[in-house]
């Protein structure tokens, strides 16, 4: 399994029916001894971006689409931008808020199916970041599946003044949403 | 509540093809309305697509609003594109501590925004997503003031900076000079503002804005788009232009006597020419074709029948006075003209009358030229201009900007690639 930060040599792997025309970098690498196969074998990212951000805490966004005929598990994720990474779904709180967490058991997306990763829903949390994530920087991600196999992709850092949601339990942490919400202070320097 | 989309064939279609539906239909050139739909709530669903839409159904949108004009190439999309009745055009300066390697990043992150918004797909984290949908052969051209090319540490063309000054000029520095610019154009106006406010975003921690000018053109559709725009003295404006696809195009617009990363670019002269409408109402017809030395209606020379024939400078009347006066527009251009010519893809703008003014507009002209060398092709003419022409009575020059427009990039590469 691949567990390391530094960024990889990537491999441009069109997802079948993406569309090329933005050059966005759709990534699929497995290290599992599988061969390659007509049909669909793994996940497809597309989209991908990361929330530009000085430090603490931030997250990565896009479309995972399941194109194989199973169901296909995300358990976990690392990035090349910190030591620590969760994947956090939106739910309502007892009070009606919406807040994140944790999700148990991590992202299942059934065959055919596709999950979005966006500001404001799921997403891949980013926790940690001592250096600076520069907006036109890329942040190198791996998923882990169910199987052991890794996904990685590469999501471009982009300034973006939203996704400054409540997390569940925030007094408890260490880093509150403020982290996130850096841009605005940014725009005064 | 979140959960991935399970795999109901009504929610097949992804939200990529929910909001790019208009591209990927015109990528193969079919129109298939109902895809231009909207994507529910922040749930992490996708909500399925109706293709009973009641705004959609039955409805196709016309080629000059659905088409896509490509983004990649050896030259940068709208310059030899046909003109599009919108434009906005934004000179930035860069943030005192911008380095080399953050113009790299901040025109990696421009280059892909504009590659998707050309397309007809909301750019990554695009806030308002439904607003990219209708490309409406959009285009955005960057074009590099002298600052960034010594940011790169790369030579500059000899010609990239402010113009000489003439005896015409009213500048005022809110319109003028700027180390980036962004030409946005498109057929349809929220896609133009659309496409300005993501590219401004994204710049923003980089860059800001320090003018921005927009221009306007007959709609899209009103009339054939080769005929020459009429500008707000009722004149044809742009009459001699070389022809887009043809070689005279190629050898007056495209730079060959630069450095090398300037090769398959041009360079851009943007005028910002205030235009005394209320002056120009007390010239009658006769005097106003004088002036400019072509007719009002078909824009041909007061010489010749049709707005394509050569103005005959030498023809006199049967007193023995130039049929084209000394003073007129169109002499003093002509004589002082280079082999290659500009090519000019100017603007209308009028702009919010000023509170308590006497005039009723505060309009003009946006004049845009293209050409491959701006000592050669453009400062001869605007030279004459300055020194005897009738017309400056009424048009003065208040803005005033160059810029190296660099050459295209492919898919991978980003615009300016070639300076690193």
């Amino acid at each position: 399994m691949i567990r390391t930060k530094k960024t990889f040599s990537l491999i441009a792997v069109l997802a079948a029916g993406a569309l090329a025309l933005a050059g966005c970098s759709t990534t699929a690498s497995t290290d599992s001894d599988d061969t390659m196969e007509s049909t669909a074998t793994t996940l497809t990212t597309s989209d991908t971006w990361v929330k530009a951000i000085d430090s603490g805490m931030t997250a990565a966004f896009g479309m995972v689409e399941n194109p194989t005929d199973h169901d296909i598990t995300i358990v976990s994720a690392t990035t090349s931008a910190s030591d620590m990474t969760e994947l956090h779904e939106t739910l309502e709180n007892e009070s009606g808020d919406m807040v994140m967490q944790p999700i148990e058991g991590g992202f299942t997306i059934p065959a055919g199916g596709m999950l979005m990763l966006e500001p404001g829903g799921n997403h891949i949390m980013i926790m940690g970041v001592t250096d600076p994530i520069l907006a036109g920087d890329d942040v190198t991600v791996t998923l882990t599946l169910d199987d052991g196999s890794t996904l990685e992709f590469t999501a471009p850092a982009k300034d973006y003044s939203g996704a400054n949601e409540n997390y569940e339990g925030d007094d408890e942490m260490d880093m509150d949403h403020g982290d996130m919400d850096h841009d605005d202070m940014e725009m005064d320097e | 509540m979140s959960e991935p989309v399970e795999p109901d064939t009504s929610r097949r279609l992804s939200r990529r093809h929910l909001l790019w539906g208009g591209a990927a239909a015109a990528g193969v050139g079919a129109a298939t309305a109902a895809g231009v739909s909207i994507v529910g709530g922040t749930s992490g669903s996708i909500a399925p697509t109706s293709s009973g839409d009641a705004t959609t159904a039955g409805f196709t949108p016309q080629e000059a609003f659905e088409g896509a004009v490509p983004f990649y190439g050896a030259h940068q999309a709208g310059i030899e594109t046909p003109a599009q009745s919108n434009a906005v055009f934004i000179a930035l300066d860069l943030r005192d501590d911008i380095d080399a390697s953050g113009l790299r990043r901040l025109m990696g992150v421009l280059t892909d925004d504009a590659a998707r918004l050309t397309a007809g797909q909301p750019a990554l984290a695009d806030s308002e997503p439904e607003l990219a949908v209708i490309p409406a052969q959009l285009t955005v051209t960057f074009g590099f003031g002298p600052r960034v090319v010594e940011l790169a540490g790369k030579a500059a063309p000899s010609w990239l900076g402010p113009l000489p000054a003439f005896g015409i000029d009213q500048l005022d520095p809110a319109y003028c000079d700027g180390d980036l610019l962004i030409q946005i154009g498109a057929n349809d106006p929220l896609t133009v503002t659309h496409t300005a406010r993501m590219l401004l975003k994204d710049a923003r921690s980089f860059a800001l804005p320090r003018w921005s000018q927009s221009g306007f053109r007959r709609a899209a559709g009103a009339e054939n788009p080769a005929a020459t725009m009429r500008n707000l003295f009722g004149q044809l404006d742009g009459t001699g232009n070389p022809s887009p696809g043809t070689t005279e195009f190629s050898e007056a617009v495209w730079s060959t006597d630069v450095p090398s990363w300037m090769e398959g670019g041009t360079s851009f002269v943007l005028r910002r020419i205030a235009m005394d409408l209320d002056g120009w109402d007390k010239i009658d017809r006769l005097g106003r074709e004088e002036t400019i030395g072509r007719t009002l209606d078909t824009g041909a020379p007061l010489t010749g029948t049709v707005e394509g024939d050569e103005p005959d400078l030498e023809a006199k009347d049967r007193l023995g006075f130039p049929v084209i006066p000394a003073f007129a527009h169109v002499r003093r251009a002509k004589e002082n003209e280079a082999a290659n010519k500009m090519f000019r893809r100017g603007y209308n703008y009028d702009d919010t009358v000023l509170t308590g003014a006497e005039s009723v507009s505060n309009s003009g002209l946006l004049f845009a030229a293209f050409q491959a060398d701006v000592d050669k092709q453009f400062v001869p003419v605007q030279k004459a201009l300055d020194t005897l022409d009738l017309l400056n009575t009424w048009t003065t020059p208040v803005g005033s900007a160059v810029f190296a427009i660099p050459p295209g990039c492919q898919e991978g590469g980003y615009i300016g690639d070639t300076l690193f």
